[in-house]
């Protein structure tokens, strides 16, 4: 079972943009959609590391802003023409606070 | 012996509980019903219809006195419960007692009050209940000033029905689109769009910083500094749940009173149910579900088995001639799908959200017909694979051999009118193909069918698929891919048909996408701000990053910022607080710019607002190094030192940048002023150049040195400066009003001609004066400093990460 942490409240976020989130395993960008679903991505285009945090938030995408790389915020896949992927992680909101999946505390090679 | 059951609360919920139990076993129970109004069950449903006053409180009371007093119910209304004393199994109102053997807790909720400083004057009021109706009622509103905080269901109702009342209603709502839990943002804007045809006014985004007022309250001021007066502010930002019984009960409570699927609270003879309770996590606010309990609640207290499941629930509003209808899930996701259908012109929107070839959510506007059979559809879980081509057109559609979408083209008698404002029928139209008009052009020209607001562009383009057999001759380019229509189209409508917001644009001009994409949001946004500099407010979420972030984006996800330095020119005191800046946030590159400034780069996201604030304090602005919109003005030294400088070119430069900082343009604007033709200002490669002679200034345009390297063409010599400047900025305007978003100046020059530019800046003074003067009003607004704007205390932490797990980790 995903056992989930506080990180702040849906209004922190802009509706269509995203916050980041520093976490031992790499900065995340959680991002808030029109209709206030949130994703959380690795902030870091695999194409040449654009912060993906600071796209366009369109529907249930975004663009990166450095080379216009677009991926689906739910899977993390780059969609069009380009291939490649970003890691997600799982997100939920309750009473308007936004909760993520609280392994990302964990070192990557905790161990 | 029969048992004794005690209601708290006479509300919906309760009063259908007591229809079902006194039924099922009229003699089961003794009951006691407590109500803190001083009145029986009434429909809240209908209280809005009683505020337009076209229904009387007698008319929608659902219990009358003789109800209760043929089923022996001992009603104690006017009296509040105050207190449940568990032991002794008694509850106890300001007046009086009673014994239970079974408690029902039906205290609704309260309307939830917005802390703001004088949200306790009168004049201030709820609406919840008929007391707060009667209060709008008796308030006299005709004529006088109502603000409605909150525009969600219970809100729009009390501004329809205070409008009927001839009030002047403004309606304040905090998020971008009205009723955002059951719309998305199309929808919301046609319902914006009707209310405000009624003569009520919208302001979204707009939160509540203070009621204003002495006695009473006089006006409502908002964080943005918007001011509405008001004789009756009425409040309906939300509910929550009347809890407070149960809290000094000692029962569980979360959000609600926390109850099982047979309603039953933490103690076993207490059970709750309606607005007050939380099952599953969830609250309850529409009177489905509540009805649901009800019936669940009276078989429980009966001893029979059941158990409360909620299902999806669809919204209508009552508002007369509104007609919305919302239902399940809104939201975009994976393996989610929508089928959109607009009707501009008839101003209908309608979406079905699909996953795994389900209907799983359904919002409609301006034709909810179809509503009961969607629901119906997502309620069964129908596999709609087979009809997905024609489903959004409804049942009427369904069941033939085929299904094309066409059909209903085809379907259309010769004299059905295609396009409305030229009163072209699809018989016109198929004859113009038959005639060899092949293309959309040519059915243009030799028809006129959507050759004026375009809108009906598909619909013609059906038409002729009809006769061509689908080898139907495309339209020009559309933007991107959300549209068919041009950049120029987009524009034109803009204008023409007064449209205000980008979910205006997106519904009126038929969006394929429901939220556009990274070409046409950034697009669309200046398009507006361009056309409506005072109604339009910018969209940050629509811009791309570095004009969000009012910085240049790096390689490692650093920024860049480059203070203003008007015409090239600084002070030891600018240099001094430059170099703190540099120090103190260890910037790791110092760099002078070609556009004679200094770039502070490597800078981390979360120091931009304190830098700012630094550079602000020693007079500093935005140098908006990273925007479509004025960049620079560089210049040369002029007469102030050169021994052959012919004007002050240093002067100008600073006087047409002190002008134009903080426009925005289709794409970026580099200005220089050269003091002779020597041209050390380099002039003629900007997309404007005054070179300075003896005579006056001659004034070129068009210029680039960049991946395109041109030279500037001559557009006009001014004999004065006042002249130059006048030019200058109308030239600006023009470029503003007319090129294609991120066309610089020479490409858009190259479409339209320098001859056409010319005749509008330089040769009609008129012309001239009127772009200058719009350029004007839309600066009042834009010249403004972005940094210190989105430096202040409130604004400052929402650079910084959101937050910080590391930190946790470490602990």
């Amino acid at each position: 079972m995903t056992v989930y942490v506080d990180i702040g409240a849906l209004d922190d976020i802009p509706a269509q943009g995203a916050r980041l989130v520093r976490t031992p395993q790499g900065c995340v960008a959680v991002f808030r959609t029109l209709d206030d679903q949130v994703f959380a991505l690795d902030d870091r285009c695999p194409h040449k590391g654009g912060p993906l945090s600071e796209g366009i938030v369109h529907g249930t995408s975004v663009t990166c802003p450095l080379h216009g790389w677009v991926f689906d915020l739910a899977t993390g896949l780059a969609t069009g023409a380009d291939a490649g992927a970003v890691r997600t992680f799982a997100t939920r909101v309750q009473n308007r606070r936004i909760l993520i999946d609280a392994a990302l505390i964990a070192r990557m090679n905790a161990a | 012996m029969k048992r004794k059951l005690v209601v708290i609360g006479a509300g919906m919920a309760s009063g259908r509980m007591l229809e079902h139990l006194t039924a099922a076993a009229p003699d089961a129970f003794d009951v006691t019903l407590f109500n803190g109004e001083p009145r029986g069950n009434y429909d809240r449903l209908m209280l809005s219809p009683v505020l337009s006053g076209e229904k009387t409180y007698d008319q929608i009371v659902t219990h009358d006195a003789g109800w209760y007093a043929a089923r022996g119910i001992d009603c104690r209304f006017g009296e509040p419960v105050v207190r449940i004393d568990r032991a002794t199994r008694q509850v106890h109102s300001n007046r009086s007692s009673a014994a239970y053997d079974a408690l029902v807790i039906a205290t609704g909720s309260a309307p939830f009050i917005l802390p703001v400083p004088g949200h306790d004057l009168p004049g201030v009021v709820t609406y919840r209940d008929l007391e707060d109706t009667n209060a709008m009622i008796e308030a006299g509103v005709a004529g006088r000033d109502a603000v409605v905080i909150g525009g969600g269901l219970l809100g729009l109702e009390a501004a329809a029905g205070m409008a009927a009342r001839a009030a002047r209603v403004t309606v304040i709502h905090l998020m971008g689109h009205l009723m955002e839990r059951q719309l998305d943002p199309a929808a919301g804007y046609l319902l914006q769009r009707d209310l405000e045809r009624r003569g009520i006014t919208v302001h979204c985004k707009g939160a509540t910083k203070a009621i204003l007022g002495g006695d009473r309250v006089e006006a409502v001021l908002l964080e943005d500094g918007t001011v509405f007066p008001a004789d009756l502010v009425c409040m309906a930002v939300g509910i929550r749940p009347e809890t407070r019984l149960a809290n000094d009960a000692g029962l569980e409570v979360e959000r609600g009173i926390t109850v099982d699927d047979q309603l039953r609270t933490s103690d076993p003879q207490i059970f709750a149910l309606g607005e007050c309770v939380e099952h599953d996590g969830q609250l309850f606010g529409l009177v489905a579900p509540l009805y649901d309990q009800a019936r669940v609640l009276a078989k429980t207290l009966l001893g029979e088995a059941a158990a409360f499941r909620p299902v999806q629930t669809a919204t209508k509003l009552k508002v007369t001639g509104c007609d919305l209808y919302s239902a399940g899930e809104l939201a975009e996701g994976e393996g989610r799908e929508d089928i959109v259908f607009r009707d501009p012109g008839r101003g209908i929107y309608k979406r079905l959200v699909l996953g795994d070839n389900r209907i799983i959510g359904t919002v409609m506007y301006g034709d909810t017909a179809d509503g009961a059979w969607f629901h119906g559809l997502m309620k069964d879980g129908t596999d709609i694979s087979a009809m997905r081509e024609t489903l959004i057109f409804g049942p009427a559609f369904q069941g033939g051999a085929a299904a094309d979408p066409l059909a209903a083209v085809a379907a259309l008698p010769a004299e059905a009118e295609i396009c409305g404002c030229n009163g072209v029928c699809k018989g016109t139209i198929l004859s113009a193909v038959a005639g060899g008009a092949v293309t959309l052009d040519a059915v243009r020209s030799a028809t006129k069918a959507s050759a004026s607001c375009g809108t009906c562009t598909g619909l013609v383009q059906q038409v002729m698929a009809l006769s061509l057999g689908g080898a139907v001759a495309e339209a020009p380019q559309g933007m991107c891919k959300c549209t068919d229509h041009t950049h120029e189209d987009v524009r034109r409508l803009i204008r023409v048909l007064s449209l205000k917001s980008i979910p205006a644009i997106m519904q009126e001009l038929g969006w394929s996408t429901v939220g556009g994409c990274a070409a046409c949001r950034p697009a669309l946004n200046y398009y507006l701000l361009a056309e409506w500099p005072l109604d339009y407010r910018d969209d940050r979420q629509s811009r791309f990053v570095n004009e969000r972030n009012h910085a240049n984006i790096q390689k490692d996800g650093t920024y860049s910022v480059v203070p203003r330095m008007w015409g090239g020119v600084t002070t030891p005191a600018e240099l001094r607080a430059i170099a703190d800046a540099a120090e103190k946030y260890d910037v790791p590159m110092v760099k002078v710019t070609g556009g004679q400034r200094i770039d502070l780069l490597g800078v981390r996201k979360e120091d931009l607002p304190h830098m700012w604030a630094d550079l602000n304090a020693a007079g500093m602005v935005s140098g908006h190094a990273y925007s479509k919109g004025l960049r620079t003005v560089k210049t040369c030294v002029g007469t102030e030192f050169c021994r052959f400088g012919t004007q002050d070119s240093t002067g100008l430069g600073i006087r047409l940048e002190k002008l134009m900082w903080g426009s925005w343009t289709p794409h970026k604007v580099k200005l220089g002023v050269s003091g002779c033709p020597r041209n050390c200002a380099e002039a003629t490669c900007k997309d404007i150049g005054i070179v300075c002679v003896d005579s006056g200034y001659r004034i070129s345009v068009g210029g680039a040195a960049g991946m395109e390297v041109r030279e500037t063409e001559h557009l006009a010599d001014a004999a004065t400066e006042d002249e130059a400047v006048e030019i200058v900025a109308a030239f600006t305007q023009l470029y503003r009003e007319n090129a294609r978003y991120l066309d610089r100046a020479w490409k858009w020059i190259g479409q339209v001609g320098l001859d056409w530019v010319r005749a509008r800046v330089v040769d009609d003074p008129d012309s001239r004066r009127a772009l200058f003067d719009r350029f004007e009003l839309s600066q009042s607004v834009y010249r403004a400093d972005p940094w210190a704007a989105l430096s202040t205390a409130v604004e400052t932490p929402r650079w910084g990460p959101l937050a910080d797990l590391t930190l946790e980790a470490a602990e």
